[in-house]
């Protein structure tokens, strides 16, 4: 970051904090970029002539008569297509050791989509994965967290989902990524030999974190590009929003804000909005699909973060381990996909809904069985049926490491059905069942 | 006039501090230059010759020393014919026409259609004594005669001096000219401004609601009604259905105009109106459900200082038309969505916090606001109302929350949704025992009650929701005794208020026929389902009871799936009647 000739250097820092500074300073615009010792910071606030600044790197060893300048503009981002294949920090240089990207530059964080310039999201993002393609559907333009403990394999999921998912571009927006996943990420990038089509925003546990806060408008600045642009389907991966919100509140902390619930901001319901609702399905073809991790302390969702989260996006996605097969699955009865319906039956095969609706509610039987076989009640020749439906339905349905079409999702359905229960039991509309009930 | 002008000391995201050469309103509304764009601002907060002011677009780029102008004038919307079936953001800045696909700062777009022409009709004649919000004329906005009116702002009496023909004018042509009491003629056009935040008056008293709304949706209107010009407020966590629910109200009910504020939500939702209501046909008119319909639509990503104004503007719009003489319905999704705004101001204000740093006056903001509704009687006898619905979206789904508080003091309707209800696929997912109407307690809609319904209806309403009581407490019972554990007696209550939890309470809103229930279809339901609560049945075991009631409840369910009276519906209550026959 070259000092420029005509900014004027300050030396006299007022006050400082772990993550902000203050000095006083003239004609300085809001949301404009400053170099405090050679480290990047934001303004935040101006108070007459006194001007406070975000440091993003974090303010350790800065001294009170530091050298500030003023870049005159908020961070920005160069696009073109060479973004493509590219690995980049938090303030979007390289990190893969090539050349800084040619293009426009432009800034990030940039203005919302008219709403009513938006379409209605109709197409369907297949991941292979049944728990996720059948019963919680993901059409294009949605965004979606996962709901996870931090012990489950989010990542791998996320990363299996972005390489089968057929979109043009895949972008990964790292925050708090530890070393061995951003490695992870790397190599499963690099062995599908997709590389062309993955553009990386990272910062990982070892870089401050108030510069995790620039990555999910870095990573939908190059989205924006190449959606509104290029037309595009561009999927955006964002690993892991609670890092990204905690980065939030110790910034507000340090500006002596006063904390609402789960000592969040109390502004962290729009600051989380203006992220998740940049996904969208344009008039022209474009569109931009979020899938993002929110971490769970010990399954909690009142916690502020997943609870504001859940009002923003549209559905979440749940892991569980199961302990009867034995397999990672994903939850049918928590998880939960509000755009499903604008594709199950319309752009799948005409028996999706009811075969989604007529397994979950057998495995809800099977759950109830177990219930009480916990409390010591007999179990019914009904209620062992649904236990042994409810193993395999997990196995070959739920499990994660399932890889199958929607048509075969749906015909492996109607098997186990066959299996272990009479038409009438699954409750689907005959018509469905004379089509397509296996003999 | 000079304006007052200002210039910026102060930038805290969209808080801006504003030093000022003359006198400032609280609320005025300013607009503050940032490169050749203008910001508008509206002003929160006075002290000495300092005005903090939020700003309803990104600071972005703001410098301090930048120049303020104030306009002397509180945060306005323009009212006309044009309104219904316009989508504004909510500052009521036209969407629709809106260039590009981005919104851009500092775009202001006019919300009526200058040039369009209106078929004008008088009401009023040269030498009528007229004042504030008497009707001068109409013209047709789509099929509702939309009146013109003495603007609301006028004091005192005016004489007609003269109104225009029968004909065709846009906005704002004059189509009368009144003579105030000094003799001075005024200009009447069909468009004026009024400020949000001002309740608009202008009729002659506000009476207690004494009538039902319809929505079709059973659990609100047998169970708790809402009434026409009432309140009501719809809390949930997410994922309970709240915006199906707002959706099927918008649909169905029984209301000439409808004004959805989508108020700090997801945008995909705005977007399925636009797609699905242009293609809906109002069930009481068998019109195009959008030409009766305004929405405002400030989503989570647009600016939060507006969202607060989205609401006021919305009521606004609401209290225009009731002015009109028409029943009209405000939605908004969600109102906690506008207190988080007013946390944020409040928050970067410094000042202090009540609970859960939401400002300490939060519940008198939300009662003042829920007090806007009602039903008025015109000062020309007829009656108008804004029955006002507004959601609630309590953080960690816990209602114990300041806004959802606030709220349950302000509106007279509770409808609870419930995540264990939702879970069970049990929609609309409406808590039919700590949901209530208050309206039930006033003897005057008892009457209507008892007039339109059916006589003694709010006794049958009450012995339903006692049944589903004891089937709740049975059901306790069952789970911790087992099956065997409890008499027979505790079974047939338990599924006799499965029976009407099923049939009565839930429906499905997405069904062509169940969507939408009358209120002769209802009473007709809830007399057949209490006449089988009524009697007592014999049964061997509990098996031989879930059995037989599971059976009813299926041949019911595909009653309400059956056009009323049909055919098919006759012959599921036949299959009903055997079977209760042949029962025990």
């Amino acid at each position: 970051m070259a000092n420029k000739a005509y900014h004027k250097i300050y030396t006299k820092l007022e006050g400082i904090t772990k993550a902000t500074v203050s000095l006083k300073a003239d004609g300085v615009a809001n949301d404009e970029l400053a170099v405090v010792d050679s480290r990047l910071a934001q303004v935040v606030k101006t108070k007459g002539s006194m001007v406070t600044l975000q440091v993003f790197s974090g303010t350790e060893g800065i001294p009170t008569d530091a050298a500030v300048t003023f870049l005159g503009n908020p961070p920005t981002l160069h696009v073109s297509d060479d973004l493509a294949g590219r690995f980049f920090d938090a303030y979007g240089h390289p990190i893969d050791g090539g050349p800084e990207v040619e293009g426009e530059e432009r800034q990030i964080g940039g203005p919302s989509v008219n709403p009513y310039k938006r379409k209605q999201p109709s197409e369907i993002i297949p991941t292979g994965i049944a728990g996720i393609d059948l019963n919680n559907t993901l059409v294009s333009g949605q965004k979606i967290p996962f709901f996870a403990d931090p012990d489950q394999p989010y990542n791998n999921v996320m990363a299996q989902v972005a390489l089968r998912a057929d979109v043009d571009k895949i972008i990964l927006g790292g925050m708090g990524l530890s070393n061995d996943d951003y490695l992870y990420f790397k190599h499963e990038f690099e062995s599908a030999g997709a590389l062309d089509k993955i553009i990386s925003f990272v910062n990982t546990t070892e870089q401050p974190p108030v510069e995790r806060l620039l990555i999910p408008d870095m990573a939908l600045t190059a989205a924006e590009y190449f959606a509104v642009e290029k037309n595009e389907k561009v999927l955006v991966l964002l690993t892991d929003m609670t890092l990204y919100a905690d980065a939030l509140s110790i910034v507000s902390n340090r500006m002596d804000q006063i904390p609402s619930k789960d000592s969040m901001p109390g502004s962290l319901y729009s600051d989380l909005a203006k992220i998740y609702e940049k996904a969208v399905q344009l008039p022209d073809g474009g569109s931009i699909t979020i899938i993002a991790v929110t971490t769970l302390n010990d399954g909690d969702i009142t916690h502020a973060i997943p609870d504001n989260t859940g009002y923003i996006t549209e559905g979440q996605l749940y892991l569980r381990a199961d302990p009867d097969s034995g397999k990672v699955i994903i939850d049918p009865f928590r998880s939960l996909s509000r755009l499903k319906q604008l594709v199950q039956g319309k752009k799948t095969r005409e028996d999706h809904s009811q075969v989604m609706n007529a397994s979950v509610r057998l495995y809800a039987d099977a759950q109830n069985a177990k219930t009480k076989l916990e409390n010591g009640f007999d179990l019914s020749d009904y209620d062992n049926r649904c236990l042994d439906y409810a193993k395999e339905y997990a196995t070959r349905i739920l499990s994660i490491d399932v890889n199958l079409s929607i048509n075969e999702m749906l015909d492996t359905a109607w098997e186990i059905f066959a299996k272990f229960f009479t038409p009438a039991e699954t409750g689907i509309k005959q018509a469905l069942v004379d089509k397509y009930w296996k003999k | 006039m000079n304006k007052t002008t200002g210039k910026v000391t102060g930038i805290v995201s969209n808080l801006v501090t504003v030093e000022v050469d003359g006198p400032v309103a609280q609320n005025e509304i300013c607009f503050i230059d940032v490169d050749g764009t203008d910001l508008m601002a509206e002003v929160i907060k006075v002290n000495g010759n300092t005005a903090a002011v939020q700003v309803f677009e990104s600071t972005r780029g703001l410098k301090n020393g930048n120049k303020v102008v104030f306009e002397n004038k509180m945060l306005e919307v323009t009212l006309g014919p044009g309104l219904l079936s316009s989508c504004y953001d909510g500052l009521q800045n036209n969407l629709t026409t809106m260039d590009g696909v981005f919104l851009k700062r500092g775009e202001y777009t006019d919300p009526l259609d200058r040039e369009k022409l209106w078929d004008f009709t008088p009401i009023a004649k040269a030498g009528d004594k007229v004042v504030a919000a008497d009707w001068l004329g109409e013209v047709k906005e789509g099929w509702l005669p939309h009146k013109i009116m003495v603007p609301f702002s006028f004091k005192g009496e005016y004489t007609v001096k003269s109104v225009k023909a029968a004909g065709q004018y846009k906005v704002d042509d004059t189509i009368a000219v009144l003579t105030d009491a000094e003799g001075n003629d005024v200009n009447v056009t069909m468009t004026q401004k009024w400020p949000v935040k001002v309740a608009i008056k202008g009729y002659k008293e506000k009476p207690r609601p004494n009538r039902i709304m319809e929505t079709g949706v059973r659990v609100i209107d047998t169970l708790d009604p809402i009434a026409e010009g009432g309140t009501g407020f719809i809390p949930g966590p997410f994922g309970c259905g709240k915006t199906v629910l707002q959706h099927a109200i918008a649909k169905q009910g029984d209301a000439q105009v409808i004004v959805m504020a989508a108020c700090g939500e997801r945008a995909n939702e705005v977007v399925e109106i636009f797609t699905e209501f242009p293609e809906l046909i109002d069930p009481h008119t068998g019109r195009h459900l959008m030409e009766r319909t305004t929405i405002i639509c400030n989503t989570s990503n647009m600016p939060v200082a507006a969202r607060e104004a989205s609401v006021y503007t919305a009521m606004t719009i609401c209290e225009y038309y009731r002015a009109m003489g028409m029943k009209v319905l405000l939605l908004a999704d969600s109102t906690s969505r506008w207190a988080q705004a007013l946390r944020e101001m409040s928050n970067r204000m410094e000042e202090l916090p009540g609970a859960d740093a939401f400002p300490v006056d939060l519940s008198a903001i939300i009662s003042n606001f829920y007090a806007r509704a009602g039903m008025v009687v015109l000062n020309n006898g007829q009656t108008g109302s804004v029955t006002f619905i507004g959601t609630v979206s309590p953080a960690g789904g816990n209602l114990k929350e300041p806004v959802t508080e606030s709220t349950k003091k302000a509106a007279r309707c509770f409808y609870a949704l419930e995540q264990k209800r939702a879970d069970q696929k049990r929609y609309p997912a409406v808590n039919p025992i700590d949901s209530y109407s208050k309206y039930l307690e006033y003897p005057e809609i008892q009457e209507y009650l008892d007039k339109a319904v059916t006589p003694g209806w709010g006794e049958k309403v009450g012995q339903l929701k006692n049944i589903i009581r004891k089937g709740r407490e049975a059901n306790e019972q069952i789970n911790i005794l087992g099956d065997d554990g409890v008499p027979m007696g505790y079974h047939e209550i338990f599924w006799k208020s499965e029976l009407i939890d099923y049939v009565i309470l839930q429906q499905d809103a997405f069904d062509a026929i169940d969507a939408l229930c009358p209120i002769e279809r209802q009473k007709y339901m809830v007399e057949l389902v209490l006449g089988i609560c009524g009697r007592s049945f014999e049964f061997d075991d509990f098996e031989q009871c879930r059995g037989f009631f599971k059976e009813m409840i299926n041949i019911l369910r595909q009653m309400n799936y059956s056009e009323f009276h049909s055919e098919q519906f006759e012959n599921y209550e036949k299959q009903l009647n055997t079977l209760l026959n042949n029962g025990k």
